[in-house]
């Protein structure tokens, strides 16, 4: 496989054309869920639980029955036997333990935010001033909220369970037939060898999505039609149907503009199922618009996992064993993928390296804490991050130097199709290409040097250099092989084309885009598939009455299957066309080509008698003169199964510069070159890959979800969780090589979580490179001034450095106006100091 | 209730507001300007930007009783009909946006940045973007759409 340099033979795939969904959103005529009004529509308001886990005594509804504007409040207990239980697609183990999941809690609250009561009001402001009132009684339980302290049953976050584990999954090469046995390799590395043990931190994320989750109900007679920012509007109306019983001829569910998802928006939501319901109860159109407090606390999170890992190697650096064992945070309850997100990883541990044996284990915990769910990379960069990490660990034990130890290791170019220690086959990739250009574009050797004289001069604010030679597995999924993992749904997408009388072209697809352009790249495939103008072709989707089959978007899967869909169908297209094209070019349709969407009869010459596919169209059409027993129609479905994952990779280099004085962290440098096969729109791949960037540096640099010692979430509001801004970030050099996926039409990969996957393990390991020779050998993210300071501060000592403390810092004790930690009813004590000060 | 008289993207409105009702709310419910949103109840995301009397302003953090007899522009109020606004057509051209939520924000901001200095650095770009989030584009391709719109004069006078 080599690098493709061949220019491209088509006019649209390759071109970067500008977005055909600009227009509407940067003129303000967007149509977001919480835009809709309908008439008589109602509003929600949630009363949300204040506790991490405790019992529910009484809900007092009394008072906010009878505040202006409330036409119901609803409580756990009204809809216990209708509101069924959210659903889990994914029980990755025939044992696996979960208690059930109301979308109302009823007697129990398990995560600080749950729902106990909805007010149900003429306005929003009239709802939400309700729900003040709402009186509710708790008494409190002891709450699992410490990942490990949990994994060791200390509290039970449900204790009917008896245990917080809810599943333990295992992946062992020996065991598999696709590698050798971890433990002997491993025993053998520490006699002969090396071995490198660490254990890592993957904190907790919020997905932050721009625009808060919306959901509006209808209910039209016998029918329901939901509005919903969500991703899987698909999915979500099956859902809807067997969680409350509801046919699901019945249901209709549409996705507007969708402003960002990032795997946040994969859900099927507490607040949807409730919307339902209150739309049911009350016969009107209902909405509910989150605020972003309610967002944070109660959309689900991401990431949360502690990483051990044991790495085996030869004294000559060559790999041989990785042993990893998982311990992950599911939060309260498992959500539509919560339980198969760490899973997503299992196979990317070994990443792009040729090891002999390997094992991956996870234990899945419950605390009384959000639950976790897909977010942008989903299992991959954490095993991403763990891996690029040691290979790092690894380079330094050896006094290696850490890109030359990766190319010792990786899989060749010309050693693909590459099948994997844990069985995967990766089709294409050229990790070398890829490296040579980062390498260039960064001025590795440069800065190195520059690294040198830093560090020899002994300047106080130090240069680190970080690598991330990164794959994934995306393009989800072989249903095949999802069914292997026990997942509840299969992996294809579906796509239709139709003609129409003029030759413009309807393309509807199952895949729901909320920021990816899809409606841009679909008509970049079908104009150069049709022949037909990129202006010409219309772009159907998120709704299930207009869209009524699809899989939806997430794992980086909408070009990959849901293209290839669109690719099949539009051939389809071609292949019904030609023999009406034959009829009318009185020609034999074997004797056709066509080309630049014109049918010729092949070999005669630019004279020759030709129809456009749009003349076809109208023919068709009129269906006056057509063959015998052809049916006037040139409209074609597909519905597309991947035969497997496709593997994008890259090469990602960052440099920062630390100053050992204060543990501030800047960026100064950020290349990347990424290879995610034959690309349609380096416009869109190019956008994908920064926003990916952004995201992964995030959760080196600055975001972690935190919680108090009371199960509460202290960064619960954007002064908290700190999203990066435009002055934190910088601008970003970004490449592509090309090797084309084998396993599509197209030759795609996928780019949605590249960028996110990739950066994290390079901004993180520069910044311990910044201050490695300080003894510092680990950090725990996000790498704030503080973290890094204190390890400078504190190093030759490894650091567990428990993030509560220093987060919740500003809630001083000593000082008047807050609450003392401690468990129970605090209002006593702080009564107490008040009147003492 | 109170009455108040405000200008919105050239239209005069009378309405009668509770004083607690906020600009944006006051926008988006009562004159059904939508294309200006909210992404956060603390202000800090931006989206909800708009321009009172010619000044960004984050219309969560004004109330509508604040607007009396005050001229507001939205995102809805700044292309000559068909013809964008030199920022929309520097976003759409330096694919600046993607799911476009914080879009309204960011353009009504990135145009009073060049109002107040039309030849901006990187970093004073970077820096006057600062109290607007975006989650999609690293904010990479906003530099540039802002840069773009800095060359063809917005800020200068020749915005339009």
């Amino acid at each position: 496989m080599s690098v493709q340099t061949e220019p491209r033979a088509s006019r649209e795939i390759g071109n970067a054309r500008k977005r055909k969904e600009d227009r509407r959103l940067i003129t303000g005529r967007t149509r977001w869920t919480d835009n809709l009004v309908l008439p008589g529509m109602l509003h929600l308001a949630m009363v949300r639980s204040p506790f991490a886990h405790a019992k529910i005594l009484s809900v007092d509804v009394e008072q906010a029955k009878a505040a202006p504007g409330v036409v119901q409040v609803i409580t756990g207990a009204d809809v216990a036997d209708v509101q069924g239980a959210l659903p889990c697609a994914w029980p990755i183990t025939a044992d696996q333990k979960a208690p059930d999941h109301p979308a109302i809690a009823v007697d129990r609250v398990a995560f600080s935010g749950e729902v106990v009561a909805v007010v149900v009001a003429a306005s929003a402001a009239q709802a939400r001033d309700a729900a003040e009132l709402v009186d509710v009684d708790y008494e409190q339980l002891p709450a699992a909220l410490d990942l490990k302290k949990a994994r060791a049953d200390e509290a039970l976050a449900h204790p009917d369970l008896g245990t917080n584990t809810s599943a333990v999954w295992q992946f062992d090469s020996a065991q598999a037939g696709t590698g050798g046995d971890v433990d002997e390799l491993i025993a053998a590395a520490r006699v002969d060898g090396v071995v490198v043990e660490r254990e890592f931190r993957n904190q907790r994320l919020i997905p932050s999505f721009m625009e808060p989750r919306s959901t509006v109900v209808d209910p039209t007679g016998e029918q329901f039609v939901m509005w919903s920012s969500t991703q899987v509007p698909h999915i979500l109306r099956l859902m809807l149907a067997t969680t409350l019983g509801v046919s699901e001829s019945k249901v209709r569910v549409i996705a507007p503009d969708v402003g960002g998802g990032f795997g946040g928006k994969l859900q099927v939501t507490p607040e949807e199922v409730i919307t339902f319901l209150a739309a049911r109860r009350t016969g009107r159109p209902c909405k509910y618009t989150e605020t972003r407090s309610e967002s944070l606390l109660a959309a689900h999170h991401g990431r949360d996992q502690w990483q051990k890992l044991t790495l085996a190697a030869d004294k000559d650096g060559t790999v041989r064993a990785l042993k990893v064992d998982i311990t992950a945070d599911m939060g309260a309850y498992l959500g539509l993928v919560t339980a198969g997100t760490p899973i997503l990883g299992a196979f990317m541990y070994n990443s792009i390296y040729t090891f002999d044996a390997y094992q991956f284990t996870c234990t899945n915990v419950f605390t009384n804490k959000t639950w976790t769910d897909a977010y942008r990379g989903a299992g991959r960069p954490e095993a991403t991050f763990a891996i690029e990490r040691m290979m790092d660990e690894l380079a330094v034990e050896l006094g290696r130097e850490p890109m030359e130890l990766r190319q010792q290791n990786w899989i060749r170019h010309e050693q693909f199709p590459f099948t994997s220690v844990c069985g995967l086959e990766y089709d294409s990739g050229n990790y070398e290409a890829a490296t040579a250009r980062a390498m260039e574009l960064f001025d590795y050797d440069g800065l190195r040097r520059e690294q040198t004289e830093r560090r020899e001069r002994g300047d106080s604010v130090q240069l680190g250099i970080g690598i991330s030679t990164f794959t994934e597995m995306c393009g989800i999924a072989p249903s095949r092989m999802l069914g292997e993992l026990n997942y509840g749904a299969g992996g294809w997408e579906h796509a239709d084309v139709r003609m129409l009388a003029t030759g413009k072209v309807e393309v509807v697809t199952g895949s729901s885009a909320h920021g990816q352009g899809h409606e841009t790249a679909w008509s970049q495939l079908v104009a150069d598939k049709l022949g037909v103008a990129f202006e010409d072709v219309e772009v159907l989707h998120g709704d299930t009455q207009i869209a009524p089959k699809g899989l939806d978007t997430y794992g980086s899967r909408s070009l990959v299957v849901g293209g290839q869909a669109v690719v099949r169908a539009a051939d389809k297209v071609i292949e019904k066309a030609k023999p009406i094209a034959a009829h009318l070019l009185e020609a034999a349709a074997d004797d056709l080509e066509f080309t630049d969407g014109r049918f010729a009869v092949r070999g005669a010459g630019e004279g020759g008698k030709s129809v456009s596919m749009g003349e076809v169209a109208l023919a068709t059409f009129a269906a006056h003169d057509l063959p015998e027993g052809i049916e006037p129609s040139l409209d074609s479905a597909a519905t597309f199964d991947p035969v497997n994952f496709s593997f994008p990779h890259g090469t990602h280099l960052c440099a920062v510069e630390v100053d050992t004085e204060t543990g501030q962290v800047s960026m100064r440098r950020y290349v990347c070159v990424d290879d995610v096969g034959t690309i349609v729109n380096p416009l869109i791949v190019e956008g994908q890959i920064h926003g990916g960037l952004a995201q992964g540096i995030a959760q080196a640099l600055w975001e972690e979800a935190v919680f108090d010692d009371q199960g509460t979430l202290v960064s619960g509001s954007f002064v908290d969780y700190t999203l990066p801004t435009a002055a934190d970030t910088i601008s970003f050099v970004t490449d592509n090589t090309v090797t084309p996926a084998t396993t599509n039409d197209i030759g795609a990969k996928g780019v949605g979580e590249a960028g996110c996957i990739a950066s994290t393990p390079a901004v993180v390991n520069s910044v311990i490179d910044a201050v490695r020779h300080l003894g510092v050998n680990d950090i725990q993210m996000p790498c704030t001034p503080q973290r890094v300071w204190t390890a400078i501060r504190t190093a030759g000592r490894t650091t567990a450095d428990p993030t509560t403390p220093e987060s919740t810092s500003h809630f001083d004790p000593d000082q008047p106006n807050q609450d003392p930690p401690g468990p129970g009813d605090h209002t006593g004590v702080d009564d107490q100091k008040g009147t003492g000060a | 209730m109170t009455r108040i008289n405000v200008k919105v993207d050239g239209v005069d409105h009378t309405d009668e507001v509770e004083p607690r009702m906020l600009l944006v709310h006051y926008l988006r419910e009562q004159v059904g300007r939508t294309g200006t949103v909210v992404g956060c109840d603390t202000s800090n995301c931006g989206a909800c930007t708009v321009h009172l009397d010619g000044r960004s302003v984050k219309s969560c953090n004004v109330l509508a009783v604040q607007a009396d007899g005050h001229e507001v522009t939205t995102i809805e109020g700044i292309a000559d009909g068909d013809r964008l606004h030199a920022m929309q057509q520097a976003f759409h051209d330096c694919h600046a946006l993607q799911c476009g939520y914080c879009t309204p924000g960011m353009i009504m901001q990135s145009i009073d940045l060049l109002n107040d200095n039309p030849n901006p650095s990187e970093d004073e770009i970077r820096h006057g973007l600062e109290g607007n989030l975006c989650r999609c584009t690293g904010y990479h391709n906003i530099v540039k759409a802002v840069q773009q719109a800095a060359g063809a004069g917005v800020g200068g006078g020749g915005g339009r």
